[in-house]
């Protein structure tokens, strides 16, 4: 199985398209952190209007831990995307292009290839999260500096002493990449059912949008789900940045992803080990 | 000869239609197959049975001996595929795609048969290039590279011409010969180009609408005996009837209202049309053909026709 998953990962890596995703992150990123440049400090005066009322906050509160948080915020909603791109595209793309079966004339277990288009996706989903920490928190705190950090909730801010934030972050990018091998996982789930690399993309990102809305809409019909959808636990990594850390949460949420992730791994294994290929 | 390959009674449907029904045949080694039908006879999907990319309804498939379905893997190692255009990966080099395939067919290939294979199939030289500035029949003869760098005792070739100009498709037919010829390769080659197929081939398989028509040595099929006696009818309702009942029957290939075909010697021919005659049947051309594109054509064409297995 090592030279079929060397095999995947130099595909993944030669392909220009990968790239595109570092790319988008590193765009956004640098948009926010530039925006936060020039305009940060009204930000946070407008941010911080209430808590200013009741305390004396000093000090260098715009800091890069700040804008780390702010960017994971808003680039956990997108990298699904960035994500499905590369999985959506793992047995539906090679099916497209007919790669798939020149691949499996060949001596190699349906089983075994569907693993390794997961592994593959794992790999290029770590490195993602790993550019992301790169790019998001080291150049943050190059351009911002370090500082106690003020986690602002709806009705509550939790203050971080700076010497008790990097350990949360290093835990908060590894849940990231749980909840992004969800994503592949079910990617590739939706790749095995087509030989259109566009659909399982769409797909995926129509699912989690749909399942978002519900896992934040307060009705009691989505009550009642919500503790099953997957999108309800992507979002444990703020747990990180609580005081105390709600581990328990986390564990759960951490179990439901990887309960997702091994059945949606399955249900493909089982169907695309018994499926014609036509393409 | 011993057989390499051994299908019998090989089924699949899609849905309500009926792919390939109950198709046998056998394959000798050292054989060049050409497997022959129209358009959605059933040429690709039994391909494609043959290498485990669709599974079979029922039937069995036998490669030297091992049945497929316990020994896929194990078999796969032996058999080299190309199915219709060589899909490759564009954005790298033919020697990348050469290379990758190769680690993929489990055994350990050295470099120096990769340059072996390129320079078989006349790309040594070019093998840097990215496959995206390929030709269409550079990037079939790297398919080929691709189907015989583990050294397989087994080719099969899915329309390997297809898409080709006619300097590409000499190439192929060139390779293929070579592939037989001078590397002892059994090769199974489908194809609806008739001529190129009757080249090539030392037998021939035909199929229409998933059942087997005519196979066996090409020779045969250029045996006096084997000349298609077509006879044209003023149209006859109860023809099938006649001839069921009648010592011809055995010898035909088809009988529609206005249209005998007989498969037999052409000495024949006065003794069936004198038959005929007292049958109070008008016949009104007779023609005895025996150019492969007339024999495929005659046992394919079946509008109101009464197929039979030959």
């Amino acid at each position: 199985m090592i030279p079929l998953l060397r095999i995947e990962l130099y595909k993944i890596f030669r392909r220009p398209r990968t790239y595109i995703s570092f790319g988008i992150v590193t765009a956004i990123t640098l948009v926010i952190q530039l925006a936060m440049l020039s305009d940060g400090k009204s930000f946070i005066g407008f941010a911080l209007q209430g808590v200013n009322e009741q305390f004396d906050i000093r000090g260098n509160i715009l800091n890069g831990y700040l804008i780390t948080y702010l960017i994971l915020q808003s680039l956990l909603i997108h990298i699904p995307l960035l994500v499905a791109l590369v999985a959506g595209d793992a047995l539906a793309g090679e099916a497209n292009a007919g790669t798939l079966r020149l691949m499996l004339t060949k001596p190699i277990s349906r089983v075994q290839l569907v693993f390794v288009k997961f592994l593959g996706s794992f790999v290029y989903t770590v490195l993602l999260i790993v550019w992301l920490a790169i790019v998001a928190l080291v150049l943050s705190l190059v351009l911002f500096g370090t500082g106690d950090m003020i986690n602002l909730k709806s009705d509550a801010f939790v203050l971080l002493l700076q010497d008790d934030i990097l350990w949360r972050y290093g835990l908060a990018f590894l849940f990231a990449v749980l909840a992004m091998t969800t994503i592949a996982a079910l990617s590739i789930f939706l790749s095995a059912f087509t030989d259109n690399a566009i659909g399982p993309v769409i797909s995926t990102m129509g699912i989690v949008v749909i399942l978002t809305i519900m896992s934040n809409l307060e009705l009691p019909l989505f009550n009642l789900i919500k503790p099953y959808l997957f999108t309800t636990h992507m979002i444990g990594w703020k747990g990180f940045f609580d005081d105390p850390v709600p581990y328990a949460a986390i564990m759960r949420s951490a179990g439901v992803l990887a309960m997702y992730t091994v059945g949606f791994l399955g249900i493909t294994m089982l169907y695309f080990n018994k499926k014609d290929i036509k393409s | 000869m011993k057989p390499i390959l051994e299908v019998t009674d090989l089924s699949k449907s899609f849905k309500k239609f009926k792919a390939v029904d109950k198709l046998s045949f056998t394959i000798e080694q050292g054989a060049v197959y050409g497997f022959l039908g129209q358009n959605g006879a059933g040429k690709s999907t039994t391909m494609r049975m043959l290498l485990g990319l669709i599974f079979p309804d029922s039937g069995t498939i036998a490669i030297n001996g091992y049945k497929f379905n316990n020994s896929r893997r194990f078999l796969l190692k032996n058999i080299g595929a190309v199915i219709e255009r060589p899909d490759l990966y564009g954005y790298l080099s033919g020697w990348d795609n050469l290379r990758m395939f190769a680690t993929l067919s489990g055994m350990s290939i050295p470099n120096k048969r990769i340059h072996e294979v390129l320079e078989i199939v006349g790309l040594k030289g070019r093998e840097k290039d990215k496959v995206k500035a390929y030709s269409q029949g550079m990037k079939q003869r790297l398919g080929i590279a691709i189907a015989m760098v583990h050294d397989p005792d087994l080719l099969i070739l899915d329309e390997p011409t297809n898409g080709l100009d006619p300097q590409g498709i000499a190439e192929i037919r060139a390779l293929v010969i070579s592939l037989s010829r001078d590397h002892n390769k059994t090769i199974l080659i489908s194809s609806h180009l008739l001529y190129e197929i009757e080249q090539i081939a030392t037998n021939m398989l035909i199929i229409h609408k998933g059942k087997k028509l005519s196979d066996g040595p090409v020779s045969q099929l250029f045996n006096p005996d084997e000349t298609l006696i077509e006879i044209e009818l003023q149209p006859e309702e109860n023809i099938k009837t006649v001839v069921e009942n009648s010592q011809w029957y055995g010898k035909s290939v088809r009988i529609s209202p206005s249209k005998l075909v007989f498969k037999m010697n052409p000495s024949f021919t006065p003794d069936l049309n004198r038959w005929l005659v007292n049958q109070n049947v008008n016949v009104l051309n007779i023609n005895s053909r025996h150019s492969f594109e007339a024999y495929f054509l005659s046992i394919t064409n079946d509008t109101a026709t009464t197929d039979r297995a030959i």
